[in-house]
């Protein structure tokens, strides 16, 4: 394991500052710490600053939510670069899209979008130090190399430079076509593809780090809201006198979101908000109930949806099968439940505005600020914190427009609004809940020879357009259009089923539901063949070799096929999505009548491993996470709100739950896939399969019920 | 009447009310802002702190409950986060997003403090109560083991 210095370490040294070389923007507050402000610099990117004393500040533009990107990122830089390590630090770039690019986090899309620039960037900055070593050596650029922040002259012992000491006449040179500097050979590389442990270590371990719960101001209010309990309702009338009466309470406001309560602390603020008397008006969606929507999926599902593929002719080859299965499977409206409540801090004044905000997708941020202040773009600025947990809910910004919309009314004092854990739960933006009909017919010899997959499903981005959205919503159908299996004659089919559940982007989204259902039902056809599950899919996979490669090595690790302690079984489950390959194997047993997950083997590729450590940790967390959602997770929805409230009644897997996850990364040298996600899909169906492997049981409705 | 008790060494006068949690005074009042909230009813243990060394949720102690009484928060776990168990959580890399962490390590330091040799059983009683969203279970494991043999190692070395 690699570790390294801290940043509050980096900045404490870094006082004395003279030239720098900056391949990157002027930083504002922090940078300010950093460097002189006389200090030479080039900017050719915003990403890279190099001083004169050898430190190195990489600035991060996605938001670091436990995914490892303040580590990652500074990575690819520090490798092209050929940086010591130990010298390198990281700042999350305040928001920025004309510096920064792109700043959404999600999709796990972070190491995908920087791999080539980020590296670029480094390799930009490594030719301009070898350049200026060269000229003042008079030697050809090519004859130098460079390692561990130094350029070396390799014929002469004594031609040695530290990076620090070439700043200022490399900053002095034209900065290179990014395109066109070479890259390194993977063969070559040295920082990528070892463990290195996280930036943010030395700050976690010790409570120095700043989530946005943490943000402090000088003269700062501490708020809360209590919001419509039913979708799209509307406070009618509030009697706030016994909240004002709590000491600490300052102040109650009516806002276009809910009733917020003011005051000195948190506490004071939440204990307000528990005596706030408010008369709601339900809205539209007063009489919405789990049984509704089931109802109206059900009813959606008799209709054949739109094709978002179709391989052959199902209806033919289903209707003259050997043999055929139809199923219905079901999945529910899911909460993120990050650990951070959803919370941030905001100032504003007639001039201007800021915001300290958990978000991973500051560009909404931007939207609610100007829509509630008015101001321009240029006069709101952003601080994107550390997040206690992102998962997509922090996509949306709706816990924004509450601190500003607070702020505005607060003459200038700076509010940090903190939503209770209940709030949290009630005002969620759910994972969407869908109904599945399959189909599936197998030839006289076992072989599928045709498979329906139907989606009935609301749209996550049809229901924020006022039509609803029309046709297939190809993010809903991801993993389906794409199923990766070789059956002749297939359909995958999407029916848009709005409902008035706000719902929005969850960790893997609809691949976890979508892989559950196709999983579990492709289990079903090979009991149905009598076939062994790894042989029937490994028959399946010679079109996606990857896909086939993970699921072999996964069985091997496994021990598939081989005999287990009485009272255990296996079950498998494969998976490809967001460019990776992940196959999992689970090995259960039943206790008391509980379900018991003992082991998770998995085998992911991802491509290149940028960090096996973090890769490692992002399977860990998805298969935790799937398991959360497999064994616990539906949020009930009775008069067109939350039923549940808090982790009584929405559990979260604990430490004493938690499997063994044995993790086998397959060596690519492909450029890297997305990690943060797709180790979630193949784990609830491996689970269910070694449960129905184990019992008989066929689960096709989540979460997992063994009595049902 | 204000009710006084010992944060992190230090002698700390609070005018709060009686009632209210150590978990807003510690954030909100002395800025102590590692003890984390994440329920406020004490199933998910972010706020884990320790009072006079026992493991305590912070958001269901109220603060006369702390009267004369030592308080250690994460901030005061060590001077200089050299603790064995922030030491092992670096080196088995175990935070994600690390909200939860600051209440994990507590937890974990009041088990090792009474129990230095916790069997896995052990740490899974004494940490069943800290809910990691990221699922890090597996590592807080792997660094709660770590740390006693890095605490072993030091009660050797004295």
């Amino acid at each position: 394991m690699i570790t390294k210095v801290s940043r509050r370490e980096f900045l404490a040294g870094a006082a004395v500052a003279g030239a720098t070389l900056t391949l990157g923007c002027h930083f504002e507050a922090d940078a300010g710490r950093l460097i002189a402000a006389d200090a030479p610099t080039l900017a050719p990117n915003a990403f890279l600053t190099i001083q004169s004393d050898g430190r190195i500040l990489i600035t991060v533009n996605k938001t670091e939510m436990g995914q490892g990107v303040r580590t990652a990122l500074p990575m690819l830089v520090a490798e092209e670069l050929d940086a010591d390590w130990s010298q390198v630090a990281a700042e999350t770039a305040s928001f920025d899209p004309s510096k920064y690019g792109f700043q959404r986090t999600g999709g796990s899309g972070s190491i995908r979008g920087a791999w080539e620039p980020l590296r670029r960037t480094g390799a930009t900055a490594r030719a301009m130090l070898v350049e200026a070593a060269a000229r003042r050596w008079n030697v050809p650029a090519a004859e130098c190399r460079t390692s561990n922040s130094f350029v070396i002259h390799p014929t002469e012992a004594a031609k040695k430079l530290g990076y620090g000491e070439l700043v200022a006449d490399a900053a002095a040179l034209p900065v290179p076509d990014a395109k066109a500097v070479k890259l390194k050979e993977p063969k070559d590389f040295k920082l990528i593809g070892q463990r290195v442990a996280r930036y943010d270590n030395p700050a976690i371990v010790t409570g120095r780090a700043v989530y946005g719960l943490d943000v402090r101001l000088p003269g700062m209010r501490f708020a809360t809201l209590l919001h419509p309990p039913a979708f799209g309702g509307k406070a009618k009338q509030v009697d706030d006198g016994a909240a004002k009466a709590v000491p600490g309470v300052e102040k109650v406001l009516l806002t276009d979101r809910g009733v917020a309560v003011v005051a000195t602390n948190t506490w004071a603020a939440f204990e307000g908000a528990k005596k706030l008397r408010v008369t709601w008006d339900d809205g539209p969606n007063a009489a919405l109930s789990s049984a509704a929507i089931r109802a109206m999926f059900a009813e959606k599902a008799k209709a054949p949806g739109d094709a978002a593929r179709q391989d052959g002719d199902f209806e033919a080859a289903f209707a003259k099968a050997a043999k055929t299965l139809e199923a219905e499977y079901e999945a529910p409206f899911l909460h993120h439940a990050t650990l951070e409540p959803q919370n941030c801090t905001a100032r504003v004044t007639a001039e201007r505005c800021e915001i300290w905000a958990p978000t991973q997708f500051p560009n909404f941020v931007m939207d609610e600020a100007r829509r509630i202040t008015g101001l321009d773009a240029g006069r709101i600025k952003i601080h994107v914190t550390l997040l206690g947990g992102g998962f997509g809910r922090r996509i949306e910004a709706d816990y924004a427009a509450d601190a500003i919309e607070v702020a505005k009314r607060l003459d200038g004092a700076p509010v940090q609004v903190t939503w209770t854990r209940e709030e949290d739960m009630r005002q969620g933006w759910y994972r969407p809940a869908s109904l599945h009909i399959v189909k599936g017919g197998l030839s006289p010899d076992g072989q599928p020879v045709a498979l329906l997959h139907r989606l009935v499903a609301p749209s996550i981005l049809g229901q924020r357009q006022s039509d609803g959205g029309k046709g297939v919503d190809r993010g809903a159908m991801s993993g389906i259009a794409t199923m990766p299996y070789s059956v002749p004659n297939f359909r995958a089919e999407y029916v848009r089923a709005n409902t008035g559940v706000p719902i929005g982007f969850w960790r893997a989204v609809f691949d976890s539901q979508n892989a559950f259902v196709q999983e579990s039902f492709l289990d079903e056809l090979a009991h149905a063949a009598k076939a062994d599950p790894v042989a029937f899919r490994l028959r399946l996979l010679d079109k996606s070799p990857r896909l086939k490669n993970a699921l072999e090595i996964a069985a091997n690790a496994a021990d598939w096929g081989k005999p287990l302690p009485k009272g255990r079984a296996r079950g498998v489950a494969a998976h490809a999505s967001f460019g990776a390959f992940c196959a999992q194997v689970a090995e259960v047993s039943v206790e008391d009548d509980a379900l018991r997950v003992h082991r998770i083997v998995c085998a992911m590729d991802v491509g290149t491993v940028i960090n096996p450590s973090q890769v490692e940790a992002q399977i860990e967390g998805s298969i935790a996470f799937a398991l959360s959602a497999a064994l616990y997770g539906a949020m009930t929805i009775e008069k067109g709100r939350v039923v549940q409230s808090n982790f009584n009644d929405y559990p979260l897997l604990r430490v004493s739950e938690m499997p063994k996850v044995d993790i086998h990364l397959v060596k690519g040298a492909e450029a890297p896939s997305g990690a943060g996600e797709p180790a979630l899909p193949p784990t609830a169906p491996a689970v269910c399969n070694a449960l129905f492997a184990l019992t008989g049981k066929r689960i096709r409705r989540l979460p997992i019920e063994l009595d049902a | 009447m204000p009710i006084t008790a010992t944060v992190n060494g230090v002698r700390q006068s609070c005018n709060a009310p009686p009632e209210m949690p150590l978990l807003w005074v510690l954030r909100d009042t002395l800025g102590l802002t590692g003890t984390k909230y994440g329920c406020g009813i004490g199933l998910c243990g972010a706020c884990t702190v320790h009072v006079d060394g026992a493991a305590t949720r912070a958001c269901l102690a109220p603060l006369s409950s702390v009267g004369g009484k030592q308080v250690t928060t994460i901030e005061g776990l060590s001077p200089d986060g050299t603790h064995p168990v922030q030491r092992a959580w670096q080196a088995e890399d175990v935070a994600q997003c690390g909200y939860c962490q600051p209440g994990q390590i507590m937890a974990a330091a009041a088990l090792l403090a009474k129990q230095p040799n916790p069997s896995d059983e052990d740490i899974a009683a004494a940490l069943v109560g800290n809910l990691c969203r990221c699922g890090t279970y597996q590592r807080i494991v792997a660094a709660v083991r770590r740390a006693a043999r890095l605490q072993k190692g030091e009660a050797l070395a004295r």
